[in-house]
C-alpha cells in the first residue's frame, strides 16, 4: 500500500528547511561571498574593468534569479512572464526621468510601488488559473509588455535607448564598483529575507500550497492571497533587477522583456535548485557563464544550450546546490537525502 | 440538544446520473456515526460535498447552527468542520511537526508574518506538540514526513484534522490500509476522542464500524435506505439485501 | 473608415484566424488530453515553413510543398515523441516547460545553421496569385484559400472527432484522462498520434504562410503567444472553442490594429493618438484574455469535465 503519491518532479525532493543549515552548507555560502566580494579588487589589480561589467551582468541576474524564486521555487507558480519586471524595472528609470524624477532612491521606491501595483492586478488574474493556463498566461502578459513598449517610439521603439541620465545617487552615480557593491548588498538582503520568509508561518502556506493547496484549504487556510503576494514579491525582487541593468549598461531595451529572459531565468532557479535559497544565485552564475563559454566558442550556442537544457531537465534532478549533502531530519549524520 | 452537524435533502447529480439522492443527517457532539454501504453508494461524494470540495446541487448543511451550504472549503474548516482523506494528503516534505503546524497557525489568526520562523514560536509549537502526542508521534516530530511508515502518515493524517480544533470530524475510511494492529490503535484512539466532537464515519472495515458506531446510516444509490443503532442495522432485511454479497456483517 | 475597407480587414481577419486555428487546434488537444504544455509547437509551424520552401524549390509544385511539410512534419513529430519526448509526459509542467525551451533555442539554432539569419520568400503559385473583386476593391486569392482551407480542417477535424472511433477517444481523454488509460486502451499509440496530428497541422499553417509572410528563425514564436491566447479564451482541450477563440482573436487583432489609431485620431488630439494608438492596436487581444479570464477562468467553450 503506498503512502502519498510520488510524483516526478525535478524539485527537490526533500527540502532542507532553513533552521537545520549543516556546516559544509555554511562554509560554501562563506566562500562564494567572499569570492564576490573579491571580484571588483581583483578587476582593479588586474586592470580588467570588462570582468566588474561581466560580474555586475551576472548579480543582476542573480538577483532577478533569487525573486523568480519565491513565486516559482518556494510556491510552485511556474512563471513564464518574469521578464517583464526586469523590463518594467529597468523602463521605469528612463520613465521616471521623463517625469522629473532623478533621485536614485526616489526611483527606486517608485519602481518598486509601480510594479507591486502592477504586479498584483496581472497575478490576480493569472492566478484564476492554474497549471497550463497559468504558465501561457504569464507568458501572454509578458508579451504584452513587450509590446507595449516596443510601440513606445519616443522610448526607442524595438531599439531601445540610451539613458538621457543615469538615476542620481550624489557622488556614486555612475560609479562601477559602488554599483557592484549595491547589487551584491541587495542580493544579500533578498537571500536573507528571503530565509526568514520561508521559515516564517506565510513560508509554510506558500510552500504547503504549492505540494498540496487542497490540504491547505481543508486545514482553513485560503490559499490564493498568500500565493499573490508571493508573486508580487518575486516581481518587485526582479523590478530591482532591472532598476540596476538599466544604470549598468545605461541602456533600455524590449529585448529585457523578451520571453527567451523568462526562460533563461527559470533555467537559472532550477540549474541552481528549485526551493533552495543560494541555489538560483549559483544557477544564475552557472548559466551565464557557461553562455559567456559557448558564446565565445561558435556563434550557433543555442544549438548547444537547448539540448544542454533538455539533458538538465531530464538528468540533474534537484539542481546543482542541492547535490551538496544534507542531513537527514532527525539524525546528526550528513547523508544524501533520498526519497524512499 | 441540536446536532453539530445537520444535512437535510442533499442532491449530487452528475449529468443523468444521481449520485446523492435528498440525503438527511444529524449528528449530536459526542456521538460516532458511521455511513456504510456498497461501493458506488455514493459515499465519498457525500463527504465532500459536506466538506465544500463538491458543490451540491440542492440541500442544506448546517454547522452547529450555521448555514454552511454556500460556504468554501476553507471556511468551513474554519467553522468548525474538519476533514481527513482516504489517501495520506500530509505534506511528505514538511517535517512532522510542521505539518501540524500547517493547520495549528490556521487556526490561530492570519499567517501573514514574514519573519519569525514558525519552529521558534512557542504558542504554535507546543499547541501543535499537543496533538502530535495525541496520537504517538510526538518522538519522531522532526522526521520527514515522507520518510513514515504508512501508519504512522495516517496517524499524522488525523493530528492534522485535530489540530484544526474542529466540531465536527468528517474521517474518510480513516483505517485505510492499516494492518490489524494499528487498526487496533486507530479504533482506540477515535474511542478517546469521541466524546469532544461530533464523528461522521465513512468506513469499510466492518469490525471497526461496529466497535466505534453509536449509529449507522446504510447508503444504497445514494439514498439512506436505513438509519439506526447497530444492532438493528444487523437484523435489517432491507440492509442484508443491500450487502448481499458485498460486505460480510460480523455476526 | 469605410465599409469595404472594414470588410477586407474582417477578411483578413479570418485569414488570421484560419491559420490560428491550424495551430490551436492540435496544440489545445495536446494541453487538454496530454497535460503536456509543448512550447516548441511554434518551432514546428517554423519547420513547416523552411521545409514548404526547400520542397518548393525543388519542385516547383505548389502542392507538394504543402503535402512535404505536412508529412515532413508528422513524420519528425512521430521520432520526436517516441525518442525524447515521452520521458517529459510523466513530468511535471515546469520540467516541460524547461525541455521545450530547450528544444525553441535548438530548433531556431539548427534553422539559422542551415538557411542562415536572412528571411526568406516564398511566393504563391500563379493559379492562386490572383485577385478576386470583393465589393469593388481586389482581394487576394491566396488569403481566401487559406481561409478555404481552414474551414476544410475543421470539418475534417469535426467527422475525425465525432465520427471516429478514435475521435471518440479523443473526446474521452479530453474529459477523463485517466478513465482512457484505466479501461486498458492503449494511451501511448494516441498521444502519439495526438501529437502527430498537432504537429502536422501546425506544418500547414507554417507552409501555407510562407508567401504572405517572411520566413526566418524565430517566426514562430510570436504566433505561438496568440495561439496561447487562442486556447486560453477558447478553453483548454476544446477544439470547438480553439475554432471560436481562433476567430475572435484573428478579428479583435486585424481589426484593432486596422481601426483603432483611425478611430483614435477622430476622437482624440493628434499627437495623443500618435502615441498611443499604436500601443492600445496591439495589445487589444491580451485585454481581451484578460477579460475573459477575469469573467470566466475556463474558458469560453470549456471541455467538461467528468
Amino acid at each position: 500500500m503506498t503512502p502519498t503519491p510520488v510524483t516526478e518532479t525535478s524539485v527537490g525532493k526533500a527540502l532542507p528547511t532553513p533552521s537545520e543549515r549543516p556546516l559544509l552548507t555554511t562554509v560554501t555560502i562563506g566562500l562564494l561571498a567572499l569570492v564576490l566580494l573579491a571580484v571588483p579588487v581583483y578587476a582593479s589589480m588586474a586592470g580588467d574593468p570588462h570582468v566588474l561589467t561581466i560580474s555586475s551582468r551576472i548579480l543582476v541576474f542573480a538577483l532577478a534569479a533569487l525573486g523568480l524564486n519565491i513565486a516559482l521555487g518556494f510556491g510552485g507558480m511556474v512563471s513564464m512572464g518574469h521578464s517583464m519586471y526586469l523590463g518594467l524595472g529597468a523602463y521605469l528609470v528612463v520613465l521616471l526621468h521623463t517625469a522629473g524624477v532623478d533621485s536614485g532612491w526616489l526611483q527606486l521606491i517608485a519602481i518598486v510601488a509601480i510594479t507591486a501595483v502592477i504586479a498584483t492586478a496581472v497575478g490576480w488574474v493569472a492566478l484564476r488559473t492554474h497549471g497550463i493556463a497559468f504558465i501561457m498566461i504569464t507568458l501572454a502578459f509578458a508579451q504584452l509588455f513587450y509590446y507595449l513598449f516596443v510601440s513606445l517610439k519616443s522610448y526607442g521603439g524595438d531599439e531601445g535607448m540610451r539613458l538621457e541620465q543615469l538615476s542620481d545617487f550624489g557622488v556614486l552615480t555612475g560609479n562601477r564598483t559602488a554599483l557592484y557593491y549595491a547589487l551584491l548588498a541587495c542580493l544579500g538582503a533578498a537571500a536573507y529575507g528571503t530565509y526568514r520568509l520561508v521559515g516564517a508561518r506565510f513560508g509554510l502556506v506558500l510552500r504547503a500550497s504549492r505540494i498540496n493547496e487542497r490540504r491547505v484549504s481543508a486545514v482553513g487556510t485560503h490559499a490564493l492571497p498568500y500565493r499573490l503576494t508571493a508573486y508580487v514579491l518575486s516581481a518587485m525582487v526582479c523590478a530591482v533587477a532591472g532598476f540596476f541593468l538599466a544604470n549598468l549598461t545605461g541602456f533600455v531595451s524590449p529585448a529585457y522583456l523578451e520571453w527567451t529572459v523568462s526562460g533563461e531565468l527559470i533555467v537559472m532557479v532550477v540549474l541552481g535548485g528549485v526551493g533552495t535559497i543560494i541555489g538560483p544565485i549559483v544557477g544564475a552564475i552557472g548559466l551565464l557563464l557557461l553562455e559567456e563559454v559557448l558564446k565565445a566558442w561558435t556563434e550557433h550556442w543555442p544549438m548547444v544550450l537547448g539540448p544542454l537544457i533538455i539533458l538538465m531537465v531530464l538528468g540533474l534532478r534537484r539542481g546543482l546546490w542541492s547535490m551538496l549533502p544534507v542531513p537527514n531530519h532527525d539524525s546528526a549524520d550528513v547523508t544524501q537525502k533520498e526519497r524512499p | 440538544m441540536t446536532p453539530l452537524l445537520s444535512v437535510r435533502g442533499l442532491v449530487k447529480r452528475y449529468g443523468a446520473l444521481l449520485v446523492t439522492d435528498g440525503v438527511d443527517l444529524d449528528i449530536s457532539k459526542g456521538e460516532i456515526h458511521a455511513v456504510i454501504g456498497p461501493n458506488g453508494a455514493g459515499k465519498t461524494t457525500l463527504i465532500n460535498q459536506i466538506h465544500g470540495e463538491v458543490r451540491s446541487d440542492a440541500g442544506t448543511i448546517l454547522l452547529a447552527g450555521k448555514d454552511v451550504t454556500s460556504r468554501t472549503v476553507y471556511q468551513r474548516a474554519r467553522a468548525g468542520l474538519g476533514r481527513s482523506y482516504q489517501i495520506t494528503s500530509v505534506l511528505p516534505e514538511f517535517s512532522v511537526l510542521e505539518n501540524v503546524l500547517l493547520a495549528v497557525q490556521a487556526v490561530q489568526g492570519h499567517n501573514f508574518h514574514f519573519w519569525r520562523p514558525v519552529t521558534q514560536t512557542p504558542a504554535l509549537v507546543e499547541a501543535a506538540d499537543r496533538f502530535l502526542a495525541l496520537v504517538g508521534l510526538l518522538e519522531v516530530r522532526r522526521r520527514t514526513a515522507g520518510l513514515l511508515s504508512y501508519g504512522q502518515q495516517r496517524q499524522l493524517e488525523l493530528a492534522m484534522t485535530l489540530a484544526i480544533e474542529p466540531k465536527v470530524l468528517l474521517l474518510d475510511e480513516p483505517m485505510a490500509g492499516l494492518g490489524a494492529s494499528e487498526t487496533q490503535e486507530m479504533t482506540q484512539v477515535l474511542q478517546g476522542l469521541s466524546s469532544h466532537y461530533a464523528v461522521l464515519l465513512v468506513e469499510h472495515d466492518m469490525h471497526a464500524v461496529f466497535a466505534l458506531a453509536d449509529r449507522l446510516s446504510v447508503l444504497v444509490y445514494g439514498k439512506v435506505v436505513f438509519c439506526g443503532k447497530p444492532d438493528d442495522v444487523r437484523e435489517s432485511a432491507v440492509v442484508r439485501e443491500a450487502y448481499l454479497g458485498d460486505e460480510e456483517i460480523p455476526a | 473608415m469605410t465599409l469595404t475597407l472594414f470588410f477586407i480587414q474582417l477578411l483578413n481577419g479570418l485569414q488570421l484566424g484560419m491559420m490560428l486555428f491550424l495551430m490551436a487546434a492540435g496544440l489545445t488537444l495536446v494541453f487538454g488530453i496530454m497535460n503536456f504544455i509543448n512550447l516548441a509547437h511554434g518551432s514546428l509551424y517554423m519547420m513547416g515553413a523552411y521545409f514548404a520552401a526547400l520542397a518548393y524549390g525543388v519542385t516547383d509544385s505548389f502542392f507538394l510543398s504543402l503535402l512535404a511539410a505536412v508529412l515532413g512534419m508528422f513524420v519528425l513529430a512521430v521520432l520526436l515523441d517516441r525518442i525524447a519526448l515521452a520521458h517529459l509526459y510523466r513530468r511535471d509542467h515546469l520540467d516541460q516547460v524547461l525541455a521545450t525551451f530547450g528544444l525553441i533555442l535548438f530548433a531556431n539554432g539548427a534553422v539559422r545553421l542551415f538557411w542562415g539569419s536572412a528571411p526568406l520568400y516564398m511566393e504563391a503559385p500563379d493559379w492562386l496569385s490572383q485577385s478576386v473583386s470583393v465589393m469593388g476593391i481586389n482581394y487576394p486569392t491566396y488569403r481566401i484559400a487559406i481561409i478555404v482551407v481552414g474551414l476544410l480542417v475543421a470539418l475534417g477535424l469535426h467527422l475525425l472527432i465525432d465520427r471516429t472511433r478514435v475521435g471518440m477517444l479523443i473526446r474521452a481523454g479530453a474529459s477523463n484522462r485517466t478513465m482512457v488509460a484505466a479501461l486498458g486502451i492503449n494511451i501511448g499509440w494516441l498521444t502519439t498520434f495526438i501529437f502527430a496530428l498537432g504537429a502536422a497541422l501546425a506544418g500547414l499553417a507554417g507552409a501555407m504562410a510562407g508567401p504572405i509572410l517572411s520566413i526566418q528563425p524565430g517566426m514562430g514564436e510570436p504566433i505561438l503567444i496568440l495561439t496561447l491566447i487562442v486556447i486560453v479564451i477558447g478553453g483548454i482541450g476544446s477544439i470547438r472553442g480553439a475554432l471560436l477563440g481562433a476567430l475572435v482573436v484573428g478579428v479583435v487583432d486585424t481589426l484593432g490594429r486596422a481601426v483603432l489609431p483611425a478611430l483614435l485620431f477622430q476622437l482624440f488630439d493628434p499627437t495623443v493618438a500618435a502615441a498611443v494608438g499604436p500601443a492600445i492596436a496591439s495589445v487589444g487581444v491580451y485585454v481581451l484574455m484578460a477579460a475573459v479570464l477575469a469573467l470566466k477562468p475556463e474558458g469560453l467553450f470549456p471541455v467538461q469535465h467528468a
